[in-house]
């Protein structure tokens, strides 16, 4: 190889080595956890939820999303799925132990599908714990929607201008130093707002003191690496509509192999080529681009 | 050096050329341009009405799938044939396979408009596609996602196609000393567009890793990115034998006699490359499903489904191929070159769109109006390639101050 052929892939892989330091696996949570507070979260018991959907009303009212006429709506008949314009519903379920009725909104996962999916950022995980999503970074690509294991993220898709439509844990109020609104607007304490490690605790004793009330799992302890959303229950979750087939590992973990393999194939691959290159060099080759 | 007043002659005269050159060549009303038109102009209708009125007034996406057949089909399935142009500049520059060089430029040439086409469908199907400059201008790097190294690569990578066929751009327009600057390039970017091609290759398999809890166990597998990397090698030259063939009989005037008869050797080594790729593939499917334990599934639909794709369109196909390529049959390897295609649209449509959400009570099917902008997405492409092709020398010879370079460099190296 000459001198000239040599900078020339010289400067192809070098090339390929700065892209390759834009595309490092990163691994945020884990670290927030050990230097920050513990994450803030929820815990639902649904042997306490009287279905009233107080919480379904102060949501919308809080978010500007249209207020359900709760009274006459007859909602419950059926069961429903978050929406574009619910961030929150309750659904009924009849089972062994009679009527449940179950409260159902973002899980706000310890390590989130949807933002290890972001590529801009915008479906993000604040430091005090609930993930939001950011407007001007969004461009609209519903990877999140697709990553979300609980189906969670909601899409405008008869809109110009569309925004993705999903719970936040009122992160603005929380700033204010307020609770979530729908935890506030329960009139049964069937939601409890704290910080997890907290909430598990609380969520233990209820489960100790009366073993006979509850199933023994916290739905949101180990599920998809933990969600700081957590819920009691008196009956097993999947009669619930929850899905407890989703495991314990975190999202994100999903693809670490493959992000954590592009730095190698950025390294090794051209350097492979470069060799092979050499060896394949017959004699009366140029090695450029040509048309026979 | 050049003066000012030859450099403003040489532009005049240079843009004289250009306006001659968008003059169509050829007949207007032919077959292809008479069913291509009225579908170009619907598609460019209905494109309209995307953006007036949003995603929801084209396309049947709903909250359940978010991915449709823009997705499943335009950018996985279209980026998957397009993977012949890093094969083959892979056999070519590196491995030195002289026999494939009369096809690199179609090939490349064909890689680059379906990146630009097929990833520029990508733009209609974005929400808020202004918000597109974020991940590239760096005011948010979501380093994390799989689709940020897919979105990069697929920008980084056409840029490297452009530069693989700049050289053909420059003997068009006659510019003689940029051609030798831009043919300087071929082997470096050739090296970085073979390592970007397996990258995002395999990440395009890699973004439905996160979508674990939807898809079909049959197809989901953490080595979901090695068998897209895979079968995107005998996707790519399927592709070329296929697009190949077509366009020896439609541009059959400008190739000279004797590389006709040179074709049928390519398409006979090309069978063989994709024999191996295939059998391979099949080997690591079988493998995975025996080490998945998915005996369970036996039985199923769903399981005669994934026998449907993987008997029928991969190991009859491979089988086809090495039988053409044994008998020297050209014919049963161009048969089993489609049977490949229509093979990969089924593995990709089902990773996508068929075995994803399906447990749904509502299953997905394309809407009318996504069909037509993916027909004009695909006949526009086809219109410029027709274009090129009639214009740069492609599949003709180069003209004979090119050839002259290249003899001089072979001197001087």
């Amino acid at each position: 190889m000459d001198r000239r052929s040599f900078l020339k892939t010289a400067g192809a892989a070098g090339s390929a080595a700065l892209a390759a330091g834009s595309v490092q696996a990163q691994e945020t949570s884990q670290d927030q956890m050990i230097s920050h507070d513990e994450f803030v979260g929820c815990l639902t018991d649904t042997t306490r939820c009287i279905g009233c959907r107080a919480c379904e009303v102060a949501c919308a009212e809080a978010h500007g999303l249209p207020v359900p006429d709760v009274a006459n709506d007859g909602a419950l008949e059926n069961l429903r799925n978050t929406s574009t314009e619910q961030w929150t519903v309750v659904n009924r379920f009849e089972t062994d132990k009679g009527t449940v009725y179950v409260k159902k909104q973002c899980m706000h996962c310890w390590q989130p599908a949807c933002a290890s999916a972001c590529l801009t950022n915008a479906m993000y995980k604040t430091h005090e714990g609930p993930v939001i999503w950011r407007e001007d970074k969004c461009m609209g690509c519903r990877y999140c929607m697709v990553a979300c294991p609980f189906e969670i993220p909601k899409f405008e898709y008869d809109s110009t201008n569309p925004k993705i439509q999903k719970c936040i844990q009122c992160w603005d109020r929380l700033q204010e130093g307020e609770v979530p609104a729908c935890v506030a607007a329960c009139p049964v304490d069937a939601l409890m707002f704290g910080k997890k490690n907290q909430l598990m605790e609380i969520a233990r004793v209820r489960i100790y003191r009366h073993p006979e009330r509850y199933v023994h799992h916290i739905y949101g302890q180990y599920e998809v690496g933990g969600t700081n959303w957590l819920y009691l229950s008196a009956v097993p979750f999947d009669q619930l509509g929850f899905r407890t087939d989703l495991g314990t590992t975190p999202y994100p973990e999903y693809t670490k192999g493959f992000l954590y393999s592009v730095p190698v194939v950025f390294l090794l691959a051209p350097t492979f080529m470069v060799a092979l290159e050499h060896l394949s060099h017959r004699p009366g080759d140029s090695g450029e681009e040509g048309h026979r | 050096m050049t003066t000012r007043a030859e450099l403003v002659r040489d532009v005049g005269e240079f843009l004289g050329f250009l306006r001659s050159e968008m003059r169509p060549k050829g007949k207007l009303l032919t077959p292809f341009n008479i069913i291509s038109l009225p579908i170009i102009l619907a598609g460019a209708v209905l494109v309209v009405i995307r953006f007036a009125r949003g995603l929801g007034a084209v396309t049947n996406l709903s909250q359940e799938t978010p991915w449709g057949f823009w997705i499943g089909f335009d950018v996985v399935t279209g980026v998957a044939f397009a993977g012949g142009a890093y094969v083959i500049t892979f056999m070519v520059y590196i491995m030195k396979a002289e026999k494939y060089h009369p096809i690199v430029r179609a090939t490349v040439l064909n890689g680059l408009l379906a990146y630009m086409f097929y990833a520029g469908a990508l733009l209609l199907d974005l929400g808020r596609p202004w918000n597109i400059i974020n991940p590239i201008i760096g005011n948010s790097f979501g380093y994390n996602s799989i689709l940020f190294l897919v979105a990069w690569h697929f920008m980084l990578y056409m840029i490297a196609e452009f530069i693989e066929f700049s050289p053909v751009v420059a003997e068009w327009a006659g510019l003689r000393r940029l051609r030798k600057v831009l043919a300087g390039l071929t082997l470096g970017t050739v090296i970085f567009g073979v390592t970007l091609s397996t990258l995002h290759q395999s990440g395009l398999g890699a973004l439905f890793l996160l979508a674990k809890s939807k898809i079909h166990p049959l197809w989901y597998t953490e080595f979901l990115p090695i068998l897209f990397l895979v079968s995107s090698i005998f996707a790519g030259l399927s592709m070329i034998i296929f697009e190949g063939t077509i366009s020896h009989r439609v541009f059959a005037d400008q190739i000279d006699p004797e590389r006709h008869g040179s074709f049928d050797e390519i398409v006979l080594g090309l069978g063989k490359g994709a024999a191996v790729a295939m059998f391979l593939y099949f080997f690591f499917k079988v493998l995975i499903f025996v080490h998945g334990k998915e005996w369970s599934y036996i039985g199923d639909p769903w399981f005669w489904w994934y026998m449907v794709e993987v008997i029928g369109f991969v190991l009859v196909p491979c089988l086809l191929f090495t039988r053409g390529v044994m008998t020297r049959s050209v014919a049963m390897v161009k048969i089993a070159a489609v049977a490949t295609l229509v093979g990969i649209i089924l593995n990709r449509l089902n990773v996508s769109i068929i075995a994803f959400n399906w447990n749904s009570a509502n299953p997905y099917y394309p809407s009318l109006a996504e069909i037509v902008i993916t027909l004009m997405v695909i006949f526009t492409e086809i219109w410029v390639f027709r274009w090129i092709v009639n214009r740069m020398p492609v599949l003709r010879e180069s003209p004979f101050w090119a050839n002259g370079q290249r003899e001089s460099d072979r001197k001087v190296a």
